[in-house]
């Protein structure tokens, strides 16, 4: 394999001159998401706790996203997913992301409903 | 790159192994194969911490205050700060394993050298953070008490400030002492005794009037509940069974005793990977400066350590959102 990299991040918006400065580039990154998470979540705003987006709060919502954010740089960039064949990328991914929506989706449904049978009684669908 | 291996004759059959499916070596392939399994893994514990918050979704501790301790400043309530720090330590160890690679690419063996070392110093800061966040959940700071049902009871002044049970519990001389196993029935010891037994907690917080209550089920606006001093009396009185400090298996006085049982296990198989990839990186930075790969003449064994170093990072990455922030 030779070593050509892809060095554009943000679909292009910034080119780096060589891999490593490419590496330190990825690298402020992902410090600048992790300080916004941290500083989001000692402040906890209220206006984003309080308002809810999907039943879920604004805030879980932004650090969730940021996460992958963060996911996302770091297998493209420091795992090389972005130098990769298209198709092992694919398999990688594809593989992961559907089976732990599936999962995630199961088992929070499941959570939910054993949590409101605690608390309205012990008969949830009286048909 | 299959210059780890003999040739096998088997060079560009199909099915002999000698292609390189998807453009990847063996070597990476099998890596690959290897973290998407993991992934499931560690997704199938996350998911099951999701499922058993979501069932306690209205009694779950608030992690801000569970993890409120930086090494070397006592009583200074700092949250978060210090896993942030552990995050940007495993991040910046990811960064120099990344230049390892590149510098592997380039033959420079020194720069390989150096930069494993770094990845290792950061890994190995790392399980050490972790070491001391565990040693200090297990210890706990206030101190609480144990309902009949299960539920913690925490102590606050009327202020609203924490109070610990050490600062208020009334001294009742007593000859109880903790069973061993040399005494009476043989190899039957009992657990650690709390500092105080649950008659001194309930004493001196009847005598001092200023004392609330404080339950585990939060509020329309997240912070748990506050009891007034009437209810508090009568929870405390009716209710209350045992003294709860710090978190094991069991007994958690953070909260549901399920957050410290998740605690344990995701963050303790996630340091489980942390330290095998440090001593994983360790064996490979022996044979960098042994010269092994100099010989092979490609550095792709760094480069499939790497994508290992790279994957427990990105686990953090999970484990941090899930645990500390939402």
């Amino acid at each position: 394999m030779a070593h050509e990299h892809k060095l554009e991040i943000f679909r292009g918006l910034v080119k780096f001159k060589s891999n490593i400065t490419k590496i330190w580039g990825v690298f402020a990154f992902l410090c600048i998401v992790t300080a916004v998470e941290v500083v989001l979540g000692i402040i906890k705003p209220e206006s984003l706790t309080g308002t809810r987006f999907l039943a879920m709060k604004v805030l879980n919502w932004i650090f969730i996203i940021l996460t992958l954010v963060k996911a996302y740089y770091i297998t493209w960039d420091f795992m090389h997913m972005r130098d990769e064949l298209k198709s092992l990328r694919r398999s990688v991914v594809w593989t992961g992301v559907f089976l732990i929506c599936y999962l995630i989706l199961i088992l929070l449904i499941e959570g939910d409903y054993i949590f409101d049978i605690y608390k309205e009684g012990f008969i949830k669908f009286n048909f | 790159m299959e210059a780890t291996v003999a040739k096998t004759g088997t060079e560009g059959k199909t099915w002999g192994g000698g292609n390189r499916p998807l453009n990847a070596s063996y070597g990476k392939m099998m890596m690959w194969f290897f973290i998407v399994s993991d992934a499931l893994t560690f997704s199938g514990f996350i998911a099951s911490y999701g499922f058993s918050r979501f069932k306690f979704i209205d009694a779950w501790p608030v992690a801000d205050e569970v993890f409120t301790h930086v090494p070397f400043l006592h009583g200074v309530p700092a949250p978060m700060y210090y896993v942030a720090f552990m995050t940007l330590v495993l991040i910046f160890s990811s960064v120099t394993m990344v230049l390892a690679v590149d510098a592997g690419h380039k033959m420079q063996k020194k720069k390989v050298i150096w930069y494993m070392f770094f990845t290792i110093i950061g890994g190995a800061i790392f399980v050490g953070s972790q070491a001391w966040e565990w040693a200090t959940f297990i210890k706990g700071d206030y101190g609480a008490v144990e309902t009949k049902g299960g539920k913690i009871l925490q102590f606050l002044n009327t202020e609203g400030e924490r109070v610990a049970i050490a600062d208020f519990a009334k001294h009742i001389p007593t000859e109880r002492v903790t069973h061993e196993k040399k005494n009476g029935v043989w190899y039957a010891a009992e657990p650690t005794r709390t500092s105080f037994s649950y008659e001194e907690v309930k004493a001196g917080f009847l005598a001092n009037d200023n004392l609330l209550v404080r339950t585990q089920y939060l509020d329309e606006h997240g912070h748990p509940t506050v009891l007034s001093r009437e209810e508090s009396v009568a929870k405390i009185m009716n209710d209350g069974k045992l003294v709860v400090e710090g978190a094991n298996l069991r007994h958690n006085e953070y909260g549901h005793p399920l957050f410290a049982n998740f605690f344990f296990f995701i963050t303790g198989f996630h340091g489980f990977h942390v330290f095998s990839g440090v001593i994983i990186n360790i064996i490979i930075f022996f044979n960098v400066i042994l010269g092994t790969y100099e010989k092979r003449k490609s550095y792709e064994m760094v480069e499939k350590v790497g994508l290992y170093w790279h994957f427990v990072d990105l686990v953090w990455v999970f484990v941090f959102t899930f645990f500390y922030l939402v």
